[in-house]
Protein backbone atom coordinates (compact mmCIF):
# COMPACT_ATOMS: atom_id res chain seq x y z
CA UNK A 1 0.00 0.00 0.00
CA UNK A 2 0.98 3.37 -0.39
CA UNK A 3 2.57 5.76 1.80
CA UNK A 4 0.48 7.98 3.69
CA UNK A 5 -0.08 11.57 1.86
CA UNK A 6 0.65 14.83 3.76
CA UNK A 7 -0.29 18.49 3.12
CA UNK A 8 0.94 21.55 4.33
CA UNK A 9 -1.18 24.61 5.09
CA UNK A 10 -0.24 27.81 5.91
CA UNK A 11 -1.36 31.38 6.17
CA UNK A 12 2.09 32.06 4.26
CA UNK A 13 2.73 30.01 1.17
CA UNK A 14 6.44 30.75 2.32
CA UNK A 15 5.92 29.23 5.16
CA UNK A 16 4.32 26.30 3.31
CA UNK A 17 6.45 26.15 0.40
CA UNK A 18 10.23 26.29 3.00
CA UNK A 19 7.99 23.49 5.82
CA UNK A 20 7.46 21.41 2.17
CA UNK A 21 11.42 21.89 1.48
CA UNK A 22 12.49 20.42 5.19
CA UNK A 23 9.92 17.24 4.85
CA UNK A 24 11.73 16.37 1.28
CA UNK A 25 15.53 17.10 2.73
CA UNK A 26 14.09 14.12 5.09
CA UNK A 27 12.05 11.82 2.91
CA UNK A 28 12.63 12.51 -0.23
CA UNK A 29 10.12 11.35 -2.68
CA UNK A 30 8.87 8.55 -0.53
CA UNK A 31 5.78 10.34 0.74
CA UNK A 32 3.13 12.00 -1.35
CA UNK A 33 3.29 15.51 -0.56
CA UNK A 34 1.45 19.03 -1.53
CA UNK A 35 1.23 22.49 -0.07
CA UNK A 36 -0.76 25.71 0.08
CA UNK A 37 -0.57 29.02 1.29
CA UNK A 38 -2.47 32.36 0.77
CA UNK A 39 -6.03 33.63 0.50
CA UNK A 40 -7.94 33.53 -2.79
CA UNK A 41 -6.62 37.09 -3.47
CA UNK A 42 -3.16 35.81 -2.69
CA UNK A 43 -2.95 37.38 0.81
CA UNK A 44 -1.69 35.92 3.75
CA UNK A 45 -4.50 33.45 4.79
CA UNK A 46 -6.07 30.14 3.25
CA UNK A 47 -8.20 29.19 0.57
CA UNK A 48 -10.65 26.31 0.67
CA UNK A 49 -10.20 25.56 -3.03
CA UNK A 50 -6.28 25.32 -2.84
CA UNK A 51 -6.71 23.23 0.04
CA UNK A 52 -8.89 20.68 -1.81
CA UNK A 53 -6.82 20.87 -4.58
CA UNK A 54 -3.44 20.27 -2.42
CA UNK A 55 -5.46 16.85 -1.09
CA UNK A 56 -5.97 15.78 -4.41
CA UNK A 57 -1.92 16.54 -5.53
CA UNK A 58 -0.91 14.50 -2.45
CA UNK A 59 -3.67 11.76 -2.08
CA UNK A 60 -2.79 8.49 -1.29
CA UNK A 61 -4.91 5.40 -0.96
CA UNK A 62 -3.59 5.05 2.56
CA UNK A 63 -4.90 8.81 3.58
CA UNK A 64 -3.65 12.29 4.12
CA UNK A 65 -2.47 14.22 7.21
CA UNK A 66 -2.86 17.79 7.00
CA UNK A 67 -0.58 20.13 8.58
CA UNK A 68 -1.93 23.31 9.48
CA UNK A 69 -1.17 26.33 11.58
CA UNK A 70 -3.65 29.24 12.92
CA UNK A 71 -7.09 29.12 13.11
CA UNK A 72 -8.63 29.50 9.65
CA UNK A 73 -6.12 27.33 8.30
CA UNK A 74 -7.50 24.43 10.80
CA UNK A 75 -11.18 25.61 10.10
CA UNK A 76 -10.73 26.02 6.33
CA UNK A 77 -9.24 22.59 5.82
CA UNK A 78 -11.57 21.10 7.94
CA UNK A 79 -14.46 22.33 5.71
CA UNK A 80 -12.72 21.04 2.95
CA UNK A 81 -12.44 17.69 4.13
CA UNK A 82 -16.02 17.72 4.83
CA UNK A 83 -17.01 18.42 1.21
CA UNK A 84 -14.42 15.70 -0.45
CA UNK A 85 -16.73 12.70 -2.14
CA UNK A 86 -17.59 10.62 0.77
CA UNK A 87 -15.05 7.38 -0.27
CA UNK A 88 -12.01 10.12 0.51
CA UNK A 89 -13.43 11.94 3.33
CA UNK A 90 -12.74 9.37 6.29
CA UNK A 91 -9.15 9.34 5.16
CA UNK A 92 -8.29 12.89 5.29
CA UNK A 93 -7.64 14.32 9.25
CA UNK A 94 -6.41 17.07 10.49
CA UNK A 95 -3.76 17.03 12.57
CA UNK A 96 -3.18 19.17 16.26
CA UNK A 97 0.31 19.81 15.94
CA UNK A 98 2.84 22.80 15.30
CA UNK A 99 2.92 22.55 11.70
CA UNK A 100 6.42 22.53 10.55
CA UNK A 101 7.91 20.32 13.01
CA UNK A 102 4.39 18.02 12.54
CA UNK A 103 5.06 17.35 9.03
CA UNK A 104 8.63 16.42 9.44
CA UNK A 105 7.87 13.97 11.81
CA UNK A 106 3.86 12.90 10.12
CA UNK A 107 6.58 12.39 6.67
CA UNK A 108 8.87 10.73 8.82
CA UNK A 109 6.28 7.94 10.13
CA UNK A 110 4.64 7.83 6.73
CA UNK A 111 8.14 7.14 5.01
CA UNK A 112 8.16 4.12 6.83
CA UNK A 113 4.85 2.82 5.44
CA UNK A 114 2.53 3.81 9.05
CA UNK A 115 -0.95 3.91 8.97
CA UNK A 116 -2.89 7.59 8.94
CA UNK A 117 -4.06 6.80 12.51
CA UNK A 118 -0.48 6.24 13.28
CA UNK A 119 1.55 9.03 11.48
CA UNK A 120 -1.45 11.64 13.24
CA UNK A 121 -0.59 10.29 16.60
CA UNK A 122 3.15 10.70 16.24
CA UNK A 123 2.71 14.22 14.95
CA UNK A 124 0.13 14.97 17.98
CA UNK A 125 2.74 13.94 20.50
CA UNK A 126 4.38 17.08 19.72
CA UNK A 127 1.62 19.19 21.35
CA UNK A 128 1.23 18.51 24.98
CA UNK B 1 -48.45 36.50 -0.29
CA UNK B 2 -48.95 36.99 3.50
CA UNK B 3 -46.17 38.63 5.34
CA UNK B 4 -46.30 38.64 9.18
CA UNK B 5 -46.51 41.46 11.18
CA UNK B 6 -43.36 42.20 13.79
CA UNK B 7 -44.30 39.73 16.62
CA UNK B 8 -45.82 36.32 17.16
CA UNK B 9 -49.45 37.39 15.88
CA UNK B 10 -49.07 35.23 12.89
CA UNK B 11 -46.55 32.93 13.39
CA UNK B 12 -47.81 30.46 10.95
CA UNK B 13 -47.78 32.97 8.23
CA UNK B 14 -45.10 33.30 5.44
CA UNK B 15 -42.31 35.35 7.27
CA UNK B 16 -39.73 36.67 5.01
CA UNK B 17 -40.67 38.49 1.76
CA UNK B 18 -39.47 36.05 -0.56
CA UNK B 19 -40.66 37.55 -4.50
CA UNK B 20 -37.07 37.76 -6.61
CA UNK B 21 -36.98 41.85 -5.79
CA UNK B 22 -37.24 41.38 -2.37
CA UNK B 23 -34.24 38.43 -2.42
CA UNK B 24 -32.64 40.52 -4.42
CA UNK B 25 -33.10 43.07 -1.82
CA UNK B 26 -32.16 41.57 0.82
CA UNK B 27 -29.15 40.03 -0.58
CA UNK B 28 -27.65 43.65 -1.14
CA UNK B 29 -28.82 44.91 2.20
CA UNK B 30 -26.40 42.38 4.10
CA UNK B 31 -23.91 42.22 1.63
CA UNK B 32 -23.62 46.79 2.04
CA UNK B 33 -23.96 46.08 5.83
CA UNK B 34 -20.72 44.60 5.89
CA UNK B 35 -19.40 46.38 2.52
CA UNK B 36 -19.78 49.80 3.58
CA UNK B 37 -18.20 49.26 7.15
CA UNK B 38 -15.15 47.19 5.80
CA UNK B 39 -12.28 49.82 6.75
CA UNK B 40 -14.18 49.48 10.35
CA UNK B 41 -13.85 45.81 10.51
CA UNK B 42 -10.41 45.57 9.68
CA UNK B 43 -9.62 48.73 12.12
CA UNK B 44 -10.92 46.46 15.06
CA UNK B 45 -9.38 43.35 13.77
CA UNK B 46 -6.23 45.05 13.72
CA UNK B 47 -6.46 45.82 17.30
CA UNK B 48 -6.97 42.21 18.83
CA UNK B 49 -6.52 40.13 15.09
CA UNK B 50 -4.28 39.77 11.59
CA UNK B 51 -6.70 42.88 10.26
CA UNK B 52 -8.46 41.42 7.69
CA UNK B 53 -12.04 40.97 8.89
CA UNK B 54 -13.11 43.64 6.63
CA UNK B 55 -11.49 42.73 3.63
CA UNK B 56 -12.08 39.04 3.67
CA UNK B 57 -15.62 39.66 4.20
CA UNK B 58 -16.07 42.13 1.19
CA UNK B 59 -13.93 39.30 -0.75
CA UNK B 60 -17.07 37.54 -0.47
CA UNK B 61 -19.95 39.65 -0.45
CA UNK B 62 -18.56 40.89 -3.38
CA UNK B 63 -18.76 38.12 -5.11
CA UNK B 64 -22.40 37.47 -3.95
CA UNK B 65 -23.49 40.56 -5.54
CA UNK B 66 -22.02 39.87 -9.11
CA UNK B 67 -23.79 36.89 -8.93
CA UNK B 68 -26.83 38.72 -7.73
CA UNK B 69 -29.07 37.96 -10.53
CA UNK B 70 -28.65 34.51 -10.55
CA UNK B 71 -29.22 34.10 -6.55
CA UNK B 72 -32.22 36.38 -6.74
CA UNK B 73 -33.88 33.76 -9.50
CA UNK B 74 -33.40 30.75 -6.92
CA UNK B 75 -35.49 29.69 -3.89
CA UNK B 76 -34.60 30.86 -0.49
CA UNK B 77 -33.20 27.48 0.70
CA UNK B 78 -31.24 28.03 -2.27
CA UNK B 79 -30.15 31.35 -2.40
CA UNK B 80 -29.09 31.27 1.37
CA UNK B 81 -26.76 27.59 0.10
CA UNK B 82 -25.03 29.70 -2.66
CA UNK B 83 -24.29 32.43 -0.29
CA UNK B 84 -22.63 30.61 2.42
CA UNK B 85 -20.51 28.22 -0.62
CA UNK B 86 -19.22 32.12 -1.78
CA UNK B 87 -18.44 32.63 1.38
CA UNK B 88 -16.59 29.42 2.41
CA UNK B 89 -14.33 30.00 -1.18
CA UNK B 90 -13.91 33.57 -1.17
CA UNK B 91 -13.36 34.57 2.34
CA UNK B 92 -10.08 33.22 3.16
CA UNK B 93 -9.93 33.57 7.20
CA UNK B 94 -11.83 31.76 9.55
CA UNK B 95 -14.54 34.07 8.84
CA UNK B 96 -15.03 31.98 5.71
CA UNK B 97 -16.22 28.80 6.89
CA UNK B 98 -17.69 30.23 9.80
CA UNK B 99 -20.04 32.88 8.27
CA UNK B 100 -20.43 30.18 5.66
CA UNK B 101 -21.15 27.55 8.01
CA UNK B 102 -24.31 30.12 9.16
CA UNK B 103 -25.87 30.66 5.98
CA UNK B 104 -25.68 27.06 4.74
CA UNK B 105 -27.07 25.81 7.99
CA UNK B 106 -29.84 28.24 7.39
CA UNK B 107 -30.31 27.29 4.03
CA UNK B 108 -30.54 23.79 4.91
CA UNK B 109 -33.19 24.38 7.75
CA UNK B 110 -35.59 27.13 6.48
CA UNK B 111 -38.48 25.73 3.60
CA UNK B 112 -38.87 28.05 0.65
CA UNK B 113 -41.48 29.84 2.78
CA UNK B 114 -40.94 30.22 6.40
CA UNK B 115 -42.87 31.05 9.08
CA UNK B 116 -41.63 33.46 12.21
CA UNK B 117 -41.20 30.31 13.90
CA UNK B 118 -39.19 28.46 10.58
CA UNK B 119 -37.05 31.15 10.55
CA UNK B 120 -36.44 30.78 14.96
CA UNK B 121 -35.66 27.35 14.83
CA UNK B 122 -33.37 27.75 11.64
CA UNK B 123 -31.25 30.67 13.19
CA UNK B 124 -30.79 28.42 16.26
CA UNK B 125 -29.99 25.17 14.48
CA UNK B 126 -27.54 27.59 12.08
CA UNK B 127 -26.18 29.03 15.37
CA UNK B 128 -25.57 25.19 16.59
CA UNK B 129 -23.56 24.43 13.47
CA UNK B 130 -21.19 27.72 13.96
CA UNK B 131 -20.59 26.35 17.18
CA UNK B 132 -19.20 23.04 16.41
CA UNK B 133 -17.53 24.49 13.45
CA UNK B 134 -15.54 26.92 15.54
CA UNK B 135 -15.64 24.64 18.71
CA UNK B 136 -16.62 27.43 20.26
CA UNK B 137 -19.62 28.65 22.75
CA UNK B 138 -20.94 32.28 24.13
CA UNK B 139 -18.65 34.14 26.27
CA UNK B 140 -15.69 33.84 24.12
CA UNK B 141 -15.64 37.24 22.60
CA UNK B 142 -17.07 35.74 19.31
CA UNK B 143 -19.35 36.10 16.38
CA UNK B 144 -22.17 33.94 18.73
CA UNK B 145 -21.90 36.56 21.75
CA UNK B 146 -24.18 38.55 19.14
CA UNK B 147 -26.04 35.56 17.23
CA UNK B 148 -26.97 33.85 20.59
CA UNK B 149 -28.91 36.69 22.29
CA UNK B 150 -30.21 37.73 18.88
CA UNK B 151 -31.72 34.75 17.99
CA UNK B 152 -32.72 34.15 21.70
CA UNK B 153 -34.48 37.87 21.56
CA UNK B 154 -35.99 36.76 18.15
CA UNK B 155 -37.67 33.39 19.53
CA UNK B 156 -38.81 35.05 22.22
CA UNK B 157 -41.50 37.08 20.18
CA UNK B 158 -39.29 40.64 20.31
CA UNK B 159 -40.10 43.12 17.67
CA UNK B 160 -37.40 43.77 14.63
CA UNK B 161 -36.29 46.82 16.31
CA UNK B 162 -35.43 45.15 19.65
CA UNK B 163 -33.47 42.27 17.75
CA UNK B 164 -31.83 44.76 15.87
CA UNK B 165 -30.75 46.72 19.29
CA UNK B 166 -29.76 43.05 21.00
CA UNK B 167 -27.44 42.78 18.04
CA UNK B 168 -26.16 45.96 18.85
CA UNK B 169 -25.80 46.14 22.04
CA UNK B 170 -24.61 42.61 22.15
CA UNK B 171 -21.66 43.75 20.12
CA UNK B 172 -20.66 46.81 22.09
CA UNK B 173 -20.93 44.13 25.22
CA UNK B 174 -17.84 42.01 23.42
CA UNK B 175 -15.66 44.85 24.68
CA UNK B 176 -15.45 44.21 28.27
CA UNK B 177 -14.96 40.38 27.52
CA UNK B 178 -11.68 38.33 27.72
CA UNK B 179 -11.22 36.86 24.06
CA UNK B 180 -10.78 32.95 24.81
CA UNK B 181 -10.80 31.64 21.17
CA UNK B 182 -9.39 32.86 17.88
CA UNK B 183 -6.83 34.50 16.95
CA UNK B 184 -7.51 37.61 19.61
CA UNK B 185 -7.02 34.56 22.56
CA UNK B 186 -3.31 35.23 21.72
CA UNK B 187 -3.54 38.84 23.14
CA UNK B 188 -5.16 37.59 26.62
CA UNK B 189 -6.22 40.23 28.75
CA UNK B 190 -5.29 42.70 26.19
CA UNK B 191 -7.84 41.39 24.47
CA UNK B 192 -10.27 43.28 26.94
CA UNK B 193 -11.60 47.04 25.93
CA UNK B 194 -11.86 45.95 21.69
CA UNK B 195 -14.81 45.08 20.48
CA UNK B 196 -14.86 41.89 18.56
CA UNK B 197 -15.00 42.16 14.59
CA UNK B 198 -16.66 38.92 13.92
CA UNK B 199 -19.51 39.92 16.54
CA UNK B 200 -19.53 43.61 15.13
CA UNK B 201 -19.83 42.36 11.09
CA UNK B 202 -23.14 39.66 12.78
CA UNK B 203 -24.82 42.79 14.36
CA UNK B 204 -24.12 44.59 11.30
CA UNK B 205 -25.61 41.94 8.85
CA UNK B 206 -28.50 41.55 11.72
CA UNK B 207 -29.59 45.24 11.85
CA UNK B 208 -29.85 45.42 8.14
CA UNK B 209 -31.85 42.09 8.22
CA UNK B 210 -34.10 43.18 10.92
CA UNK B 211 -34.58 47.14 8.97
CA UNK B 212 -34.86 45.35 5.30
CA UNK B 213 -37.72 42.90 7.35
CA UNK B 214 -39.15 46.12 9.17
CA UNK B 215 -39.72 47.83 6.02
CA UNK B 216 -41.30 45.10 3.78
Amino acid sequence: MANVGIVIVSHSPKVAEGAADMVRQMVGQEVPLAWTGGDPSGGLGTSLEAITDAIHRAWSEAGVALLVDLGGAETNSEMAIEMLAEEKRGRVVVCNAPIIEGAVIAATEASGGATLATVRRTAEELSP
Amino acid sequence: MAIAQDGMTRSSAAFLPLDADRKRRLIVAIANSVISHVDELTTLDAAIGDGDHGHNMKRGFDAALQDLDALSAMDLPDLLKAIGTKLVMKVGGASGPLYGTLFLALGKALPPEPSRSDAAAAFASAIAAVRARGKSNAGQKTMLDVLIPSCEAFSSGSDLAAVKKTAALSAEATASMRATRGRASFLGERSIGHVDPGAKSSSLMIAALCDLLRDA
